[in-house]
């Protein structure tokens, strides 16, 4: 691409032919989720689902149904007797959207409506806890689903409960900031790319919502594949991780620089991609926005468990080999970001 | 009534009756802010909007829009030691716009393309005469013509430009470029007679019939100091020196030159011994570097051509073919003090390069102008004490550069037009200053500043040949778009692609975008992805 002020950084740029830009910066976008949802301000969920479903509707055409699993999503949107969506939509129970999708997809198949595309979608707990067996089932018979995690680290509408997607050191409900290991424990939680990777599946890749032109080409890549395939996408929560709603986007974008969301892609078990981080930040950088991690700053301040999750963080760095010759160290806080 | 499924009471029904909008304790607002490059320029060009249409490769559009604020983009995008750049945001992330690398391109452009200038002004029947026709002189004319009054130009000397054509060296300015701007000036309308020297200014308007006049006469006199000298053949003053380079025989230097000066006149005239010859060219300054005021770039490419720098030294008297300069040291104010130390340095001849003076026998005769420290005092109006006479450019108190100059020509023609109408001239309001800080400069892509390619050392010092050469239209078009676009919009779409609520509306190209204030819910998501600052919140009004 031609160098454009903001490269493909931004969503748009008036110096790009429109279809060089991203669905999102098209006025005639399908707005999959529409204004009036009930979503928090600020919330990363509404914009990830947005962002995958628009460009799922561009990529089928419009001709795509899709089955939403319970969790913040299904409450937001759709409150009897309002909906969001403008896109076909079903929703049934907590556990079973992926076993509904495969429904809906063999009865498309008997139909010989095979044009017609399926969309699962789900938090991360209807993900990674209570949809995992379906889910594993889906993957294992690899049927013609496209799932979408939206990955917010924990059960926040009902209240802010822990996840096996919620990181060590956060608190939540359930794992209070108490005793001496205040948050969630380390060592357990499951990381549910990795297991669909291992599934072997056509497609698996992790995207965040700071980087849309990412998602969108996950997304447009996966709707040309047929057979399982899975995208995970994280969503900062300003409600359950405690943080302003305006940085959200800013979140996600520190999650993948600081190494502790690695963004990668993978076709039928091998890693064949990943974002390389572009200007490295300390995780501290990134966990002092967030209230659910006050416990390890301020007046009793625990060094040793940010340390820990560095420790993460610089451990999918190289297992992931997220460092290039191009990636900046930035070590002041939050350099290159909007002061306050 | 419908029939409906089973257990299913109501209709179906949209969010849109939901108005969000209601939780919003702020809300979000598109705002205009002053670049730093616009806050910079001397001569008040709207840098970030000629930049903007360069950027979509209209060079046309954005040459017009350069030159509504300064008639002169192909000399300006050489001389200028443009603090645009200084001020510029990108500083911050890597390097600044090459702003004036992209000016003399566009200035470039509109020579070989012949573009011409345009007034659709009505004639006001109002004349104004100039006196002196530098860059001030010829910005005032040319701004004065385009606001529909008729100028005459009355210039002493034999042809226009001044320090542009008789003070800046040709390898800084071609004299083919400068001709070039000024002809499409006259082309304009505004009239010119060479050899006119003004004796009397308020006589002359009056015998003649002006309605307001514009004083620029410059600094065209060296200043000269005592130095005791044996055979006084051998000092010469750099204005004379600079000026005599326009056809004259230049005067015979020698082979080791002392330029006595910290100024840019200083490392010009050194740069120019150089050319003529001068294997050594020794500037001797009684400051030390960061106290000079020769812009950094001119003692850069001095030293880089081989001029030598002599610092805290003054020269205290010629001896044959050697100076005899005394140390200095600085005191605690900053200011050289003598040490009674000397030494000896070998020259054939000494320049004199120490700030220039003006010619103001022509304001001699009107009581009512004020002559402080050799300069004219104006007010804020740039208007002397004399009704209906202005003053501008190195005569009166300012820094005195070419810009500088150019944007006293324009501050001056407004003003003289508002005089004219009798009335006052309000310029607009300033927008608050754009930040780095306001900024989210994670949107825009690496990508150094393309640097202007220098002419070949070894050539440089041989020839007057130009030194820095122009960019060509496919780097002028990246280096355009490396700008940030500080503080005002330039539709990168991000509001509208990250609002969680789709409460932004894409008003099409060129329009920018609006609020949907019955869905926003005030989370600030677009005033933090906004790459340019061109968004704030407000507390909601109650």
């Amino acid at each position: 691409m031609k160098f454009y002020q903001t490269g493909s950084f931004a969503a748009g740029n008036r110096l790009l032919p429109l279809e060089q830009r991203s669905v999102q910066a098209d006025a005639q976008r399908t707005n999959s989720l529409n204004s009036g949802h009930r979503a928090c301000q600020g919330c990363g969920e509404a914009l990830g689902a947005r962002f995958a479903l628009d460009a799922a509707m561009r990529a089928t055409g419009g001709d795509m149904i899709a089955v939403n699993a319970t969790g913040c999503l299904e409450v937001f949107s759709t409150p009897y007797p309002e909906t969001a969506w403008r896109i076909p939509w079903l929703h049934s129970l907590f556990a079973n959207a992926p076993a509904v999708a495969t429904g809906v997809a063999a009865a498309l198949r008997a139909k010989g409506r095979t044009d017609t595309r399926v969309v699962a979608q789900a938090g991360d707990g209807g993900t990674v806890d209570i949809g995992f067996g379906c889910l594993s089932g889906m993957f294992e018979r690899n049927d013609d689903v496209l799932f979408v995690c939206y990955d917010n680290e924990g059960y926040m509408n009902t209240g802010v409960q822990r996840s096996s997607a919620t990181p060590p050191g956060a608190r939540t409900a359930t794992t209070e900031a108490v005793g001496p290991e205040p948050g969630n424990v380390f060592g357990q939680g499951k990381d549910v790319p990795l297991l669909a990777v291992a599934h072997e599946i056509p497609y698996v890749a992790t995207a965040t919502v700071s980087e849309l032109r990412d998602l969108e080409f996950k997304v447009r890549y996966a709707m040309t594949l047929r057979g399982a395939r899975y995208i995970h996408v994280l969503v900062p929560c300003p409600l359950g991780w405690q943080s302003a709603s305006a940085d959200t986007v800013l979140l996600a974008r520190l999650a993948k620089e600081t190494g502790l969301f690695p963004v990668f892609e993978a076709e039928h078990g091998e890693i064949t991609g990943v974002s390389k981080i572009r200007r490295r930040v300390p995780v501290e950088d990134y966990l002092r926005l967030q209230g659910r991690y006050r416990h390890l700053f301020g007046t009793s301040p625990r060094p040793d468990i940010v340390d820990r999750i560095q420790a993460i963080a610089d451990r999918n760095i190289r297992r992931f080999d997220l460092l290039d010759d191009h990636s900046e160290q930035v070590s002041s806080a939050g350099r290159g970001e909007r002061g306050p | 009534m419908m029939e409906k499924p089973f257990a299913i009471t109501l209709d179906v029904g949209s969010s849109l009756a939901n108005k969000t909008g209601s939780w919003r304790v702020e809300r979000p607002m598109y705002v205009d802010r002053l670049p730093p490059c616009c806050d910079a320029c001397p001569a008040g060009e709207n840098v970030q909007q000629w930049l903007y249409h360069a950027e979509a490769g209209h060079y046309e559009q954005a040459w017009r829009a350069l030159v509504r604020d300064n008639p002169l983009p192909a000399v300006m995008g050489r001389v200028c030691y443009h603090p645009c750049e200084t001020a510029c945001n990108r500083v911050q992330v890597d390097e600044a716009v090459g702003i004036n690398a992209v000016e003399r391109f566009l200035g470039d452009e509109a020579i070989a393309r012949e573009w011409k200038l345009e007034t659709d002004a009505a004639p006001s029947g109002k004349r104004v005469l100039v006196v002196g026709a530098g860059p001030a002189g010829l910005s005032a004319a040319y701004h004065l013509t385009r606001l529909g009054h008729s100028v005459t130009i009355y210039e002493a000397g034999e042809c226009a430009g001044g320090m542009m054509r008789f003070g800046i060296p040709k390898y800084r300015l071609p004299r083919e470029i400068l001709q070039a701007e000024m002809d499409r000036i006259f082309a304009l309308g505004v009239t010119l007679e060479v050899n006119r020297s003004v004796t009397d200014v308020v006589a002359t308007m009056e015998s003649e019939g002006f309605d307001a006049a514009f004083l620029a006469v410059g600094a065209e006199i060296g200043k000269r100091t005592y130095i005791p000298a044996g055979d006084t053949s051998r000092v010469f003053d750099a204005v004379s020196l600079l000026r005599s380079m326009e056809g004259e025989a230049p005067p015979h230097l020698g082979r080791r030159v002392a330029i006595y000066g910290g100024g840019d006149t200083a490392m010009d005239a050194a740069r120019t011994a150089r050319r003529l010859g001068a294997t050594d060219a020794v500037v001797v300054y009684r400051r030390s570097r960061d106290r000079m005021p020769a812009h950094d770039v001119e003692v850069e490419e001095a030293v880089e051509e081989g001029v030598c720098m002599k610092w805290l030294s003054t020269v205290k008297a010629v001896e044959g073919e050697k100076l005899v300069l005394e140390k200095m040291v600085l005191d605690e104010k900053g200011f050289p003090q003598p040490t009674g130390e000397l030494e000896e340095l070998a020259a054939d001849s000494l320049i004199l390069a120490l700030g220039q003076e003006s010619d103001l026998s022509l304001v001699q005769g009107a009581s009512d102008i004020v002559v402080d420290g050799g300069v004219v005092q104006v007010g804020p109006d740039m208007m002397t004490g004399h009704p209906g006479v202005f003053a501008g450019g190195d005569m009166v108190p300012a820094e005195r550069t070419v810009t500088v100059a150019i944007g006293h020509g324009k501050q001056a023609a407004r003003n003289i037009d508002a005089w004219l109408q009798g009335t006052v001239h309000q310029p607009a309001p300033r927008h608050e200053l754009a930040t780095t800080g306001m900024l989210n400069t994670w949107y825009y892509s690496d990508a150094p500043k393309t640097v202007r390619p220098r002419l070949d050392l070894a050539r440089r010092t041989s020839s007057f040949d130009e030194v820095v050469e122009g960019l060509d239209e496919s780097t002028a078009l990246f280096e355009a778009r490396r700008c940030m676009s500080c503080g005002n919009c330039f539709e990168c779409d991000n509001c509208f692609g990250m609002c969680p609520d789709n409460a932004v509306m894409k008003l099409g190209p060129g329009l920018r975008y609006a609020f949907d204030y019955d869905y926003c819910k005030g989370c600030g998501i677009c005033v933090a992805e906004c790459p340019c600052g061109a968004i704030v919140m407000v507390p909601e009004p109650t």
